[in-house]
């Protein structure tokens, strides 16, 4: 891992913005909607370009959702943002009645997630949309790793039937997928093959897990690295045959452990093909105040953690 | 539709209606018995005299649309959508049956059904949308109607989209509230004062025309005049009884949530002339 130049690191919401910007060029049906928090989420790159197509709500999460969903209803495709504590969590019941009930091509772009988001503390720190988006029949929820990666699932979005939820981050991020890679909503990304253990990540913890994959190696242990940024639909094919191949498996995420990526795919693995399952996470607690890394050390998110954790899991082989 | 409106046929439509309603209520053994009688001429008058429709053609691009928000009164919309032939009537005795598609709350895909809703609140939204779209497509002459209930008014997102569609001068949208006084708990003015109510819209940006939500005439006049209106979006508030026509329903909020039994449907039945 070769990324320590953090001039070139962006944020996951940098992606959103800039695939949003490429939407408004490629296809005049894309109206983006936000709840004053234009310049935070990025929306406000394809405002300045397509002001027409750009429409501002004020604080209010619930009508913005709610507006979407008639927006789909006359053939537009909308994508809502804001910060993903309010998109995800004030506007629930907006975004189960007025769009999932509808399987709308309803797209929200929450920004803000994780633990990450550093100062601002546990009332703006979204830990629980993974939970809450996954269980709505017809969501798909995604957390891309990086710029790119956001900035492709965006798109993709726009294009997938029904509604998706984009899980994104404000901390700047290292670039670890490459422009040429595909990418496709629903299908997991295998980063490396090994035998010994399988570690599956999402979001920030994608970098975090390449970065665990140092340190088991001077161990000798080898390990599968699968970049799960779809958390629903779920590819069950490649988490089944990687639990296969290694007999344990390693869940790491920057979000609540009740009901988030960890408990997707234990639920899946549990019923299918069961091995010993450790979840890096966050554990039944709220965020708090700090500056994102130390946060992340403190919620114990780190690679280190990842590798113990890893240990952990191989011995209950 | 639209020019003279014939008050006597409508009359007895609503009446038929009623009866219809009364029908797949207790057919059905639950539902919203008060908050459907309560507003049947105004989506019956909306249906006749407003709205451009082809129930031959449900999708038809240049259509109004209607969201009903108060989703709960859809026993209402079902037997007008039927009447004008979206489905057939005997599609009407499977309200809140199994593999029905007329669910208890409306469900998006029934012919001329534009919205699912039921959670109360979010029709003026989706209605919004609807009216920026439009407006997008330069469908200039398509209008978008909203029924919402007087106590629904108790949610914040209405205001929220009040706020909306006058900020950007929908005046493509016409909402309508059925004021009908009663929520489940009881009087609106013991649960949560609404009041002013016509105020509060005024101030809220929105042209305001109150109306007897039973009387067609007065009905279609406002219809009328918010087509006509510009710049801001038009409210209709429609004075209505809740459980009209039934002297044992009307004004009750125990009748909010509840369909009649066998011997109060006859005793229904038989008021309405049946």
């Amino acid at each position: 891992m070769n990324n320590q130049d953090k001039s070139t690191w962006k944020g996951t919401r940098d992606g959103y913005g800039k695939g949003l910007l490429e939407l408004g060029q490629k296809n005049k049906d894309v109206v983006v909607l936000s709840a004053d928090l234009t310049s935070s989420t990025r929306a406000d790159w394809f405002k300045e370009k397509f002001p027409d197509r750009f429409f501002s709500f004020g604080v209010a999460e619930q009508d913005m959702v709610s507006t979407a969903a008639g927006f789909a209803l006359s053939g537009k495709i909308p994508f809502c943002c804001s910060f993903g504590v309010f998109a995800s969590g004030r506007a629930w019941d907006q975004v189960r009645t007025s769009v999932a009930y509808m399987n709308l091509n309803v797209n929200i772009g929450g920004t803000h997630g994780g633990i990450s988001v550093g100062p601002d503390g546990a009332t703006h720190q979204a830990l629980e949309e993974i939970a809450l988006m996954r269980v709505l029949p017809h969501m798909s929820v995604v957390a891309p790793c990086d710029f790119l990666e956001a900035k492709k699932a965006t798109v993709a979005a726009a294009y997938t039937p029904g509604p998706v939820y984009l899980r994104l981050s404000r901390e700047n991020l290292p670039i670890i997928t490459k422009e040429e890679d595909e990418f496709e909503i629903g299908k997991a990304k295998i980063l490396k093959n090994g035998s010994d253990i399988t570690i599956i990540a999402c979001g920030i913890m994608v970098y975090q897990a390449m970065l665990a994959d140092e340190i088991l190696k001077k161990k000798n242990i080898e390990a599968t690295i699968i970049n799960l940024h779809t958390i629903k639909p779920l590819d069950a094919k490649a988490v089944i045959n990687a639990a296969k191949k290694t007999k344990a498996v390693v869940t790491c995420e920057e979000h609540l452990l009740a009901g988030g990526m960890g408990s997707a795919v234990a639920e899946l693995l549990s019923q299918n093909y069961p091995v010993p399952i450790e979840m890096i996470g966050v554990n039944d607690r709220f965020g708090e105040s700090g500056s994102p890394w130390e946060l992340m050390k403190k919620f114990h998110l780190m690679p280190e953690d990842i590798a113990d954790a890893c240990e952990r899991a191989i011995s209950r082989k | 539709m639209n020019s003279k409106i014939d008050t006597k046929t409508l009359e007895k439509t609503a009446k038929d209606i009623r009866a219809q309603i009364l029908k797949m209520l207790s057919n059905a053994g639950s539902g919203h018995t008060g908050g459907s009688l309560s507003c049947v001429e105004i989506i019956l008058s909306l249906y006749a005299c407003a709205l451009r429709h082809d129930p031959k053609n449900p999708k038809l691009a240049a259509r109004d649309r209607f969201v009903l928000s108060k989703g709960h009164a859809c026993p209402a919309l079902y037997a007008v959508l039927a009447h004008f032939g979206y489905f057939p009537k005997t599609e009407l005795m499977k309200l809140r049956k199994l593999g029905s598609s007329l669910q208890g709350h409306p469900q998006f895909g029934l012919p001329g059904l534009e919205a699912s809703t039921g959670s109360l609140g979010m029709g003026l939204s989706i209605a919004n949308g609807m009216a920026l779209a439009a407006r997008m497509d330069k469908k200039n002459d398509v209008k978008i109607y909203c029924l919402m209930g007087d106590g629904e008014t108790n949610e914040g997102q209405v205001w929220e989209a009040a706020m909306t569609a006058s900020h950007y001068k929908l005046d493509n949208i016409c909402a309508i509230i059925d004021f009908n006084k009663l929520q489940i708990d009881g009087f609106l003015c013991d649960v949560k004062n609404v009041e002013p109510i016509k105020e509060k819209w005024q101030s809220f940006g929105w042209e305001v025309f109150e109306v007897n939500g039973h009387d067609f005439k007065a009905l279609t006049d406002a219809y009328n005049k918010a087509k006509t209106t510009k710049g801001k979006p038009s409210l209709i508030l429609a004075h209505t009884v809740k459980g009209k026509g039934v002297s044992f329903i009307e004004n009750k909020a125990q009748w909010h949530g509840i369909a009649p039994k066998p011997d109060e449907l006859e005793r229904a039945l038989k008021e309405l002339g049946e």
